[in-house]
């Protein structure tokens, strides 16, 4: 059976396919057209998918679509209906998109996927399940658990926002949904847009700002309290009730009332790029607390409902990795399984699996040996030695090519204990928002340096931004307070007592770039300000040769540590081809190149001459 | 025809016939806007969608 998810329309769009239950590609549409979080239908991807599974459209069984349009519909409706005549703009706005498209879905997807090829409507069968069945789908499916809760909390999907499911064997039962406009996502998204940042993409610069909040002072303690008497009620069973008379998305075409917002918290909204300033830092860290107090009782509630032993989480929110450390601390569950596109993108999967379980009724198998079925999220485009090849006669680049993988990672790891910073691309592309060492930038953590170099000369992106770690399974206790895996990135605890060095005297009072400065640990590149480290444990069953790569850089040096960022600069979706891997290569200060077995030194390249700044190709996130 | 199969189909399951007027009156204002030129392009705020 062969079944193909789509996510489309919103944001992330991707497509997924999978045969007999295995998952066989799944790709972001904005790898392929480079449009970051572009929402187009996934054109690119879904032929990609096709191709690489070996099948045409007309072998597959259903195209299944991550959401309910028309429910979604209804959402819209009633909420003018009942907010009327306030959201008149915003009503005049939507209404033409629906009407010319979104409410005739279902010719706009046959259409779309008549591109690729002219599809046997009648044979192949269409279907909808619902936003977040679909993210439950993904996460708890693929899972290693025959039961498990599931936890779902994201912006909104029809109606719902946040979910909790249990999942046993091939079925998945809601058990309890929060609605709409009551959305803990939505919650984090308005305090990005305060904060100056854009909504849906910048909400990782915000979780990466609290930690230069003051955890000790009034001010934070007073931003904590302003947003749980005034915006939002908490309640003890994970729920929350935000009070609309500060927000204004549910009808107008902002998050906040910027002026009430300003009132409350004595500052005004942010302008983007604008100066960072300790208010700012502070209002990130209130916000990032009480996030983690709804989470913390969202899975609480989970445990009391299902009484489960493992818990699944998806959505966007769980992409909130602080959030999901704090979860894990609590050991409310025995283990956590997050799914890697636990966002919207991940929705195609999930529609995918769920079309599979839950439709077809097909029965499903668990292996508990295996971490999960995800393959380690390498599910995208691989390129073969001659697309490499013909990128470097195109360029006339200079190559050296290594016969064994051995041979490679040797010098690869050699490099690194050097000083150089290598832009890493090997094997099949990450699906999900992080490059987990398919398409990655890595260099040495211990270099003091390099988290300033990497924000400024390679990245271009804001010098605040931290950066995480990779470390083999085995290691990964050696440096941090956590003994499990964390494969997909999506786990965020404390660099080890041991490695850490004191904070100076008066280090709360001191300016945001003093404190960025200041040496945390003996890896302090991916030492957060907080002593913490977002991790990636390396599989050698899921990633051989990145682990071989890691215990080659530990023979040299001792560590087994290393940073792991995407391969691209900033608003730039991560590279796919070779081609894109080249031309960011020459644009950035990256020193070396690694594609497949070849070695571009940047010494040895032709001067890159581009007739136009290319910083203007992509728009800023 | 598939649009009001479907729709129909959907106000029966989500037995919510009360929102057929509203949707009838909601659909031809919005027709009168599309006539009128509005524009397609997506509000950037994605709770609307």
């Amino acid at each position: 059976m062969l079944i193909l998810g789509i996510s489309a329309f919103y944001h992330d769009s991707a497509a997924a396919i999978i045969e007999d239950g295995e998952v066989i590609a799944a790709a972001q549409e904005e790898r392929f057209t480079r449009k970051k979080h572009d929402p187009d239908f996934p054109v690119n991807a879904a032929r990609f998918c096709l191709e690489y599974a070996g099948r045409s459209i007309n072998e597959v069984d259903a195209v299944v679509f991550y959401d309910k349009p028309l429910l979604k519909f209804e959402r819209l409706l009633e909420t003018y209906y009942a907010y009327a005549p306030k959201g008149l703009k915003s009503f005049m706005m939507s209404m033409p998109v629906w009407l010319k498209e979104k409410l005739f879905l279902k010719t706009l997807i046959w259409e779309a996927l008549d591109t690729i090829e002219k599809v046997d409507r009648k044979k192949v069968k269409l279907l909808f399940p619902e936003h977040h069945l679909s993210h439950a789908a993904s996460a708890f499916y693929p899972s290693s658990y025959d039961r498990a809760a599931i936890l779902t909390i994201d912006g909104v999907g029809e109606w719902a926002t946040a979910s909790i499911c249990l999942g046993e064997g091939n079925k998945i039962t809601i058990l309890k949904e929060l609605d709409f406009p009551h959305s803990l996502g939505l919650l984090y998204s308005a305090v990005t847009y305060f904060c100056g940042f854009k909504v849906n993409s910048g909400e990782y610069k915000l979780m990466g700002l609290a930690p230069y909040g003051n955890p000790n002072s009034q001010q934070v303690e007073r931003f904590v309290n302003i947003i749980k008497n005034n915006l939002v009620e908490v309640k003890a069973d994970g729920s929350i009730f935000l009070n609309q008379d500060y927000f204004n998305y549910a009808t107008g075409l902002r998050m906040v009332y910027d002026d009430k917002w300003e009132q409350l918290f004595g500052f005004p909204r942010r302008d983007s790029e604008s100066l960072l300033e300790q208010n700012h830092c502070d209002l990130a860290l209130a916000i990032q607390q009480v996030t983690e107090e709804v989470v913390l009782n969202l899975g609480k509630e989970a445990k009391k409902l299902t009484n489960a032993d493992y818990l699944c989480m998806a959505g966007g929110v769980a992409l909130n990795c602080v959030a999901n450390g704090k979860l894990d601390d609590a050991k409310i569950f025995k283990e956590i399984f997050i799914t890697p596109a636990a966002g919207d993108a991940g929705g195609a999967l999930g529609a995918a699996y769920a079309a599979h379980y839950i439709y077809y009724g097909n029965e499903r198998k668990v292996d508990p040996a295996k971490l999960d079925a995800l393959k380690g999220s390498y599910l995208g485009t691989e390129h073969s030695d001659m697309e490499i090849l013909s990128v470097a006669k195109k360029y006339r680049a200079p190559y050296k090519q290594f016969d064994t993988e051995d041979a490679l990672v040797e010098k690869a790891a050699a490099l690194i204990a050097d000083g150089n910073i290598i832009g890493w691309h090997q094997g099949r592309m990450e699906f999900g928002p992080r490059a987990l060492g398919a398409r990655s930038i890595i260099a040495d953590a211990r270099n003091p340096e390099m988290q300033k170099k990497l924000n400024l000369k390679i990245k271009y992106r804001e010098g605040f931004r931290p950066f995480a770690p990779v470390v083999p399974i085995e290691d990964v206790s050696e440096y941090f307070e956590h003994e499990g895996n964390s494969p997909y990135m999506l786990l965020v605890k404390k660099v080890k007592e041991s490695r850490r060095i004191p904070y100076p005297a008066n280090f709360d009072a001191k300016e945001l770039l003093d404190k960025l400065y200041f040496l945390r640990s003996d890896i302090p590149s991916i030492t957060h300000i907080d002593y913490s480290a977002r991790i990636q444990t390396v599989h050698r069953e899921t990633n051989l040769r990145f682990w071989k790569l890691l215990n080659e850089f530990k023979k040299i040096t001792g560590y087994s540590v290393m940073v792991n960022t995407s391969f691209n600069v900033r608003g730039e979706p991560i590279v796919n081809t070779p081609e894109d891997s080249y031309r960011c290569f020459m644009r950035t200060d990256m020193d070396y190149l690694i594609i497949g077995n070849f070695i571009f030194d940047k010494k040895d390249q032709p001067e890159w001459k581009e007739k136009d700044d290319w910083r203007n190709e992509f728009s800023l996130d | 025809m598939d649009f009001l199969t479907d729709m129909w189909g959907f106000m029966k399951a989500r037995k919510k016939f009360w929102l057929a007027p509203l949707i009838v009156v909601l659909l031809l204002i919005g027709a009168l806007l599309v006539l009128g030129g509005g524009s397609a392009i997506a509000p950037f705020i994605y709770t609307l969608f």
